[in-house]
């Protein structure tokens, strides 16, 4: 079970808490977790990652274990906290603008 | 009597205030999607509980959201934006070649006769329609296709297609307008498309005879009389008599014929209103004072109406959509600041007053005459 922590904006359009708990399968990489969260919330399509590159919006950060995992590759393998729940992946908003 | 509903879009999310038709007292519901910017909500002619609405942030993108009981609730769509094909180059300010990249919503127009089918407007500029509501997009290609597209530059708001006119009687011919292309036309619902701007002069355009460049910032038309066009020109008012194949300035009296409104009134074809802005580099109103200007006679004759509306000190710029009329009998006008206000006219302009003054920077006013 991952857990995913997501921006207010985010909260508020999938209609979900703070946080959401996903089965992913096998072992998790940034790209199969956001794959995941799309499938479980289709209305988050486009709002994290680009629709068409599928590249991360410029405006967003992935935060793991107390890094910033923004520029690894989607392909890295996340840490086994992150893969056991013990520690959530952390999708935030730049702070930016008013 | 009928009610009134007047959906407002803004920097922060979207409001909506109704009233019975005497347009005295308002109700305010709101803010939806707040925090988000919305630059366009409108309803169906067709349902008028039906409201499409354009929610974005540059942190999370575009989303359009939808309701089928008139604003108490709504419903997201999944659908995305994306260009058919290869989307290609259009010129960047300085003249190079630049990706067209999707940005944003600006505009919804539902169908005149079918509340499924919706067209968005969208930076950078493309034309797009749903057949289903909202859930599904597909790009009228043949607009950016029809060849002048690469030449096409962005204006200061970005390339953006911001208005769409459809004809009331001919369902295949649309209008719609870019910032900084210009005007174009289908006759064959969105397949082929043509510029129409013979007559536009842009200061800024070498070629005084240039097909495309030109910064049109609003198209508006009488539904009984729609081969008349106005148009709010980034200079210039101008009027066109043949569905916009020839256009000639009407801005005659104008204190300042920069601006970025123009609508028409609800029951007399040559009632006309345009809000001045001082220049295009200064946008805000003439003098410090917030004047509609409104012409009986089709353009080029035009009255200041003050009553009401501030008149000094004031420094809000009025935005291309944040003019709409109602159809009540007494033809009510409406638009919205950037400083938060929106006034309403219940008497074709005569005379006006805030109907709510402290929203966030306001990017579009419709109305809907509800029955």
């Amino acid at each position: 079970m991952i857990r995913v922590i997501l921006p207010h904006h985010l909260q508020v359009l999938a209609g979900v808490g703070k946080e959401v708990k996903l089965e992913v399968g096998g072992q998790p990489t940034l790209r199969s977790v956001l794959d995941a969260l799309e499938a479980a919330y289709p209305v988050l399509r486009g709002t994290i990652r680009d629709s068409s590159t599928k590249e991360r919006r410029d405006l967003l950060r992935f935060f793991v274990c107390g890094e910033d995992w923004s520029h690894q590759s989607l392909e890295v393998p996340l840490p086994r906290a992150v893969a056991t729940g013990q520690e959530p992946l952390i999708v935030l908003g730049a702070i930016a603008g008013g | 009597m009928a009610d009134v509903r007047v959906l407002v879009g803004t920097r922060k999310g979207a409001f909506i205030l109704t009233s019975d038709g005497k347009r005295q007292s308002w109700q305010v519901s709101g803010p939806h999607f707040a925090g988000w910017e919305v630059y366009h909500l409108k309803g169906s002619p067709v349902n008028p509980d039906r409201i499409y609405a354009s929610q974005s942030t540059g942190w999370f993108g575009q989303k359009i959201q939808r309701s089928d009981d008139g604003g108490k609730t709504w419903q997201a769509m999944e659908g995305e934006f994306t260009y058919q094909g290869v989307p290609g180059t259009h010129q960047w300010y300085d003249g190079t070649p630049h990706p067209w990249e999707f940005k944003r919503v600006w505009h919804l127009e539902p169908s005149l006769t079918d509340p499924e089918v919706v067209y968005a407007g969208v930076e950078d500029a493309a034309l797009l329609r749903s057949d289903d509501g909202g859930q599904t997009w597909h790009e009228l290609a043949g607009l950016r296709g029809h060849g002048s597209g690469p030449h096409w530059q962005p204006g200061a708001g970005g390339l953006c297609l911001h208005t769409i006119v459809l004809h009331p009687r001919d369902p295949k011919r649309i209008f719609v307008a870019i910032s900084a292309a210009g005007s174009f036309r289908t006759d064959d619902g969105g397949q082929t498309w043509r510029p129409i701007n013979r007559g536009l002069r842009s200061e800024y355009l070498p070629d005084g005879e240039a097909e495309v460049g030109h910064c049109v910032h609003r198209i508006a038309l009488h539904p009984k009389r729609p081969d008349v066009l106005f148009m709010q020109k980034h200079w210039d008012v101008m009027r066109s008599d043949d569905a916009g194949e020839n256009w000639y300035e009407v801005s005659g009296n104008l204190p300042s014929d920069f601006g970025f409104v123009v609508d028409v009134h609800a029951h007399e074809p040559d009632t006309v209103y345009v809000i001045p802005i001082k220049s295009d580099s200064e946008h805000y109103p003439p003098e410090g004072k917030l004047r509609v200007y409104r012409s009986r006679t089709g353009g080029n004759e035009w009255e200041a109406l003050t009553q009401g509306l501030p008149q000094q000190d004031c420094y809000v710029n009025v935005l291309r959509d944040a003019m709409a009329v109602d159809s009540l009998d007494e033809c009510g006008v409406y638009f919205g600041t950037t400083g938060g206000q929106v006034y309403a006219s219940a008497d074709g302009g005569d005379s006006w007053r805030a109907i709510v003054r402290d929203l966030p920077p306001v990017l579009s006013v419709e109305v809907q005459t509800l029955s």
